[in-house]
């Protein structure tokens, strides 16, 4: 029996998204372009990753596959798909009609929904063809968006790089994937488990494995598969590049965990080394890269590189306690990211979006709460306790040095020092100089409630950490990696 | 009469996947050139998938390969939509051009 209530309840929130985003797709044709019409998509489109969110609570937080081994289903899994819905919650409440620079079409929202089903389908793919389909469901639309700006020539450069890098990564993907069905004889996770567990991986399931992980690498921008992120965030519309940099990686990295920590691992000694040099190159080039940058969302974008350099430090030990210190990461991730870009999408002046990093100077005297907010985002990322991102960072490399990987730790605590060089630079700016003109006083104030939920969030993790690190050490278990906790 | 092994496939879709990446890293002349590379890279990925379904004789390479062609078509028309949008706001597709944005 293929549909019982069992599987059905399983895939509850994509059933969702699946249902909204169909209603929207007839929303968006009919309702026309007026403002209320605009609204009432966008109304429509936040309630519908609402119920999906709501619906994750029900879900049935033991392990189980449906549709004959597709489709799985488990603890860590269902906490992933819970950020990513947060996440597109987010990016999808931070655009508003006249704040947001030529993605107001209601078909923006349609493509968000698809996306961020892809993204959770991609999260609990168990078969390398729902792997492909799920990240292909996830990138197309990325495409799409990152060059919805249509009237602008910096957009639809960012969506054409996007997409010929983009499409170059599935195709490396799949060379991979062709070569793992290939010497196993099954495109299924659990089947491929067992033949590796028993037979031991031959060469041409590892040469297949570092074709995957080299796709997937792309899709999280570690170095040096990173080429493309720099230009999409800096040209892609500021509100597409807040949902880049929330969402997509949570999904694109809990797929690499699942490839390597559960599909993969009996051959960890094999994908440890790949993992280890995507996260050293990663680490590097995000501090160092980020200091000549003049644009604050190409800043922004390489400290996203590095903080994949550093979730990427966790995959690496390829134990459990590295699995939930990747988890613990991403967590803190999308609440930075939303707090920041809420800021970067406040940001005009005269009306007009800016985005240089000298536009910030005088911040602190012209928005002192902004500038307050962005400092402490700064501070979260830089590492300082006792914010988010110290107990991020602090999990992630305790994992590695419990799995002996301490070089590994040591460049990645060095390159934290690099990093917070360019972090106390913004900080810098808006304390102790002086602006020429102020930004423009009016904001949205769904940026600024997003601002102050990311705020919060950052600041008082550590009420959180102790039941956030109860919780995923508990889910954690059910990985077949060794490793104790 | 020479008999095609396994082998063959792999090196024929091998040499397709290689020259696919070439055509997209050394191609300097046209976007349109790098659309016919990524083809050429999912072409070579479906030989690899059905030589391996036959060799294994399991269905699900095949049944892969359908769904790659399928992906493949939508892919081609995104990325053709995306060149037109460009082609409007630039007023040419060569790959030089793509640098409005260092990097």
């Amino acid at each position: 029996m293929l549909f019982t209530q069992m599987t059905f309840q399983a895939a509850l929130p994509e059933y969702v998204l699946v249902i909204v985003s169909l209603g929207l797709v007839l929303m968006a044709a009919f309702v026309g372009e007026s403002s209320n019409a605009k609204k009432m998509v966008r109304l429509v489109a936040l309630v519908g990753y609402a119920i999906a969110f709501a619906t994750i609570f029900i879900l049935p937080s033991e392990s189980q596959s449906i549709y004959m081994g597709l489709f799985k289903v488990d603890g860590l899994l269902v906490y992933m798909k819970a950020l990513v819905l947060l996440g597109a919650f987010f990016a999808c409440f931070m655009v508003n009609d006249d704040w947001s620079d030529g993605v107001e079409k209601p078909e923006y929202q349609v493509l968000i929904m698809l996306a961020t089903l892809g993204m959770l389908l991609m999260i609990s793919a168990n078969d390398l063809i729902s792997l492909y389909m799920g990240l292909e469901l996830q990138s197309l639309p990325l495409y799409v968006i990152a060059a919805m700006n249509t009237k602008s020539l910096k957009s639809s450069e960012a969506g054409l790089k996007y997409f010929l890098l983009g499409a170059l990564s599935s195709g490396m993907l799949l060379y991979g994937a062709s070569l793992i069905y290939g010497f196993t004889g099954s495109t299924q996770f659990d089947e491929i488990a067992s033949v590796i567990s028993q037979n031991g991986a031959s060469s041409g399931v590892i040469i297949g494995l570092v074709f995957l992980l080299s796709g997937l690498a792309f899709k999280i921008s570690a170095a040096p598969f990173h080429m493309w992120i720099p230009d999409v965030y800096e040209g892609s519309p500021t509100p597409v590049t807040a949902l880049f940099a929330i969402a997509p990686k949570v999904a694109a990295i809990t797929l690499l965990l699942n490839v390597t920590h559960v599909v993969f691992a009996d051959a960890r000694l094999e994908w440890m080394q790949v993992i280890i040099a995507l996260s050293v190159a990663s680490m590097l080039l995000g501090a160092f890269g980020a200091i000549m940058q003049k644009d604050l969302k190409r800043m922004m974008a390489y400290s996203s590189i590095a903080h994949m350099g550093y979730a990427l430090a966790g995959l690496a030990a390829g134990t459990q306690q590295g699995a939930a210190g990747v988890m613990i990461y991403m967590t803190t991730y999308i609440f930075m990211g939303a707090g920041t870009f809420a800021i970067i999408l406040m940001m005009r002046r005269d009306g007009v979006p800016v985005q240089k990093l000298s536009d910030l100077s005088g911040l602190s005297s012209s928005h002192p709460y902004w500038a307050f907010g962005l400092m402490i985002f700064m501070f979260s990322m830089a590492g300082i306790p006792p914010l988010a991102g110290f107990f991020a960072k602090w999990y992630v490399f305790l994992a590695a040095v419990n799995a002996g990987l301490i070089p590994l730790a040591v460049i990645g605590v060095l390159t934290s020092v690099v990093g917070a060089f360019y972090y106390l630079r913004i900080i810098k700016l808006m304390y102790f100089e002086d602006a020429d003109s102020p930004l423009d006083k009016i904001a949205p104030k769904e940026n600024v409630i997003i601002l102050s939920i990311s705020l919060l969030v950052t600041v008082l993790f550590f009420f959180i950490i102790g039941s956030l690190r109860e919780w995923t050490y508990f889910v954690v278990q059910s990985l077949p990696v060794s490793g104790s906790l | 009469m020479m008999e095609v092994t396994l082998s063959h496939y792999l090196s024929v879709s091998a040499i397709l996947f290689v020259f696919g990446v070439f055509g997209i890293f050394i191609n300097r002349k046209n976007v349109i050139t790098i659309l016919m590379s990524i083809e050429l890279i999912l072409l070579s990925v479906n030989i690899n998938l059905v030589a391996f379904s036959a060799y294994t004789g399991t269905l699900s390479g095949q049944v892969f390969s359908l769904f790659i062609l399928t992906v493949a078509a939508a892919e081609a028309a995104i990325g053709l939509a995306i060149l037109v949008i460009y082609f409007r706001n630039r007023g040419s597709i060569a790959v030089e051009d793509l640098n409005v944005m260092k990097g």
